[in-house]
């Protein structure tokens, strides 16, 4: 509403100012882009004629200094990993919150919010150093060899939980207090306001809290690579070790070459492309809710 | 009945929460107390790291974080106030450079790791060094940045600038001495994000500043990030555990310690400009 009505030097000199700097911001973000594109070219340009391109999806064997290419059991111990952390994760620190925002009293609520907050702050390096000390040797004791996809979904658990738990408190507390006072009025005990009243009203909130733990979870690379013992083949059992995508990267880097190394890339732009679909998905979900809220 | 059992199950899920996080918690504190000592803060390290102490990674750690401040908060600030007070909301421009932040603020640090490997080092031909990665480091904080203190600088009413335009303020000093200091708490986020994001990082440098352990010369030296080092302790030397644990202790209080300086240090600056307006 105000964009007409620059009138005077000083800001004409600004606006100037920081269109430049926009723009050389938005030239740094798609040089980002344009580098990941162009140094997985040489892979895909070497392949795409028969097809084998493709290999990198559905592949088996990820063999890279005999050509070839298969990431289907990374990216499968990727996505196990990362929906093994949610799936604990979720009810875990939605419990959690609802704990602070219902049944707390006030000086307990405090400090379980400056526990999670300090552990929202800590390193991935920190947990995954943790992992590998203490988590480890417990399921090798257990279940040998330790180093495995559980140990891995136990360590992004860790990770993740403090998000999710303070994004959906936060999401809980912005309810409006309208419907608190309507539900007890209609005598509603307390477990079904918060089931039926509260979670629904807060959903949009929890959802894209839960999306962004996913994509931290999705492209933690240390942390897991500690913990998972780096195998690949696909995740057969719990107690196996595998290896994930970005851990590849982590490992193989630092001596690929040539078609390998785009590779690399490449799965790199597929890390990206995954997040990207997650953040669409969590706009679409609060721009639903949004309207339902507007016409419902 | 129903309701003795929902209660019950959220206590018992809070207190599994509690009970994992303080376990981890005391943990590192604990264990990095035991290896740690005032020494352990100004000796180079030693064997592998096993003995000694941590000063040069300490040196680079803060380099690369100085980096990547020094390049990132000029740039997001200016990019911020562009997006939310001259830019028109229809501007195509405007509108895509939005939506790559958002696309980028999601990306996965070892991809940054990637791009400052392929771009920095190779392409720039800076090599492995402090420069590289700090800057690519920036790279990777500079969406989060500037979305949040977007957001910020978006939620001061317009009111207050209609009552800057009404006092005949030009808008540069509007923004200065009165959307700025407004939206303090936004920008002090922004940069506590920022700054946990950029020390904590390991993915992004492990190709970019590198691994040497020796004290920096030079911006163009490789030095070793504080969370490389406890990576490498963890996993590529034996015996290293303790020394790790102690750096993590480092690392964690160095985050806490940043965070606080971060707010007081903006706090004090808006304070200023507030009554001198």
């Amino acid at each position: 509403m105000f964009n007409n009505s620059i009138n005077n030097q000083a800001d004409r000199r600004l606006n100037f100012l920081l269109l430049i700097v926009a723009s050389a911001t938005g030239l740094l973000l798609a040089i980002i882009i344009l580098f990941l594109l162009n140094e997985s070219w040489p892979f895909f340009a070497n392949r795409w004629r028969d097809g084998t391109w493709l290999q990198l999806f559905y592949g088996q064997s990820w063999y890279p200094l005999e050509s070839q290419f298969g990431m289907a059991p990374m990216i499968l111990s990727s996505l196990a990993v990362t929906v093994g952390a949610v799936v604990l994760a979720l009810p875990l620190g939605l419990g959690s919150a609802i704990y602070l925002q219902f049944y707390a009293s006030p000086r307990w609520a405090q400090s379980f919010r400056l526990l999670l907050n300090v552990l929202a702050g800590i390193p991935s390096v920190v947990f995954g150093l943790w992992g590998l000390t203490r988590l480890v040797p417990l399921i090798t004791s257990w279940q040998p060899p330790g180093a495995s996809l559980l140990a891995a979904i136990l360590v992004l658990t860790l990770m993740i939980l403090p998000t999710i738990a303070l994004t959906s408190a936060s999401a809980l507390a912005s309810v409006p207090r309208e419907l608190l006072a309507g539900s007890m009025a209609l005598g509603l005990r307390r477990n079904s306001q918060i089931l039926h009243i509260f979670l629904p009203a807060a959903r949009s909130g929890i959802s894209s809290g839960v999306l962004l733990a996913t994509a931290r979870a999705l492209g933690e690379t240390l942390a897991v690579l500690m913990v998972a013992g780096n195998v690949v083949q696909n995740p057969s059992g719990l107690f196996e070790p595998v290896r994930v995508l970005t851990a590849n990267i982590a490992l193989e880097m630092a001596y690929a070459m040539g078609d390998h190394r785009a590779s690399l890339f490449a799965s790199g732009l597929l890390l990206t492309m995954l997040v990207w679909l997650l953040s669409w998905f969590a706009h679409r979900v609060v721009r639903a809710h949004k309207q339902a809220l507007q016409y419902g | 009945m129903a309701e003795r059992i929902f209660s019950w199950l959220i206590m018992v899920c809070a207190l599994l929460v509690v009970a994992a996080l303080l376990w981890v918690l005391s943990d590192v504190v604990l264990q990095g107390a035991a290896h740690f000592s005032w020494q352990f803060l100004f000796d180079a390290p030693t064997d592998a790291g096993r003995g000694g102490g941590i000063a040069p990674i300490l040196v680079s750690t803060l380099w690369l974080l100085l980096i990547a401040l020094t390049v990132a908060l000029p740039l997001g600030l200016g990019v911020a106030i562009w997006l939310s007070e001259f830019a028109s909301s229809n501007s195509r421009f405007a509108n895509s450079t939005g939506i790559t932040l958002d696309i980028l603020a999601g990306v996965p640090s070892i991809v940054y790791g990637l791009f400052g490997n392929a771009f920095f080092s190779i392409y720039l031909g800076l090599g492995f060094s402090l420069l590289s990665g700090g800057l690519t480091l920036a790279c990777m904080i500079l969406p989060v940045f500037v979305r949040t203190c977007e957001v910020g600088l978006r939620t001061v009413s317009n009111d207050w600038r209609r009552g800057a335009l009404a006092l005949g303020m030009t808008r540069s000093t509007a923004i200065w001495h009165i959307l700025l200091p407004a939206a303090r708490p936004a920008i002090v986020a922004g940069l506590i994000l920022s700054i946990g994001r950029a020390t904590a990082e390991t993915a992004a440098l492990l190709f970019t500043s590198g691994y040497v352990d020796r004290m920096p010369g030079s911006l163009l030296d490789s030095g070793r990030a504080l969370a490389v080092h406890i990576y490498d302790l963890a996993m590529n030397v034996t015996g290293g555990d303790g020394a790790a644990y102690a750096s993590a202790l480092v690392l964690v209080t160095l985050i806490i310690v940043l965070n606080t300086l971060a707010q007081s240090l903006v706090d004090s600056w808006f304070k200023r400009r507030l009554v001198l307006a």
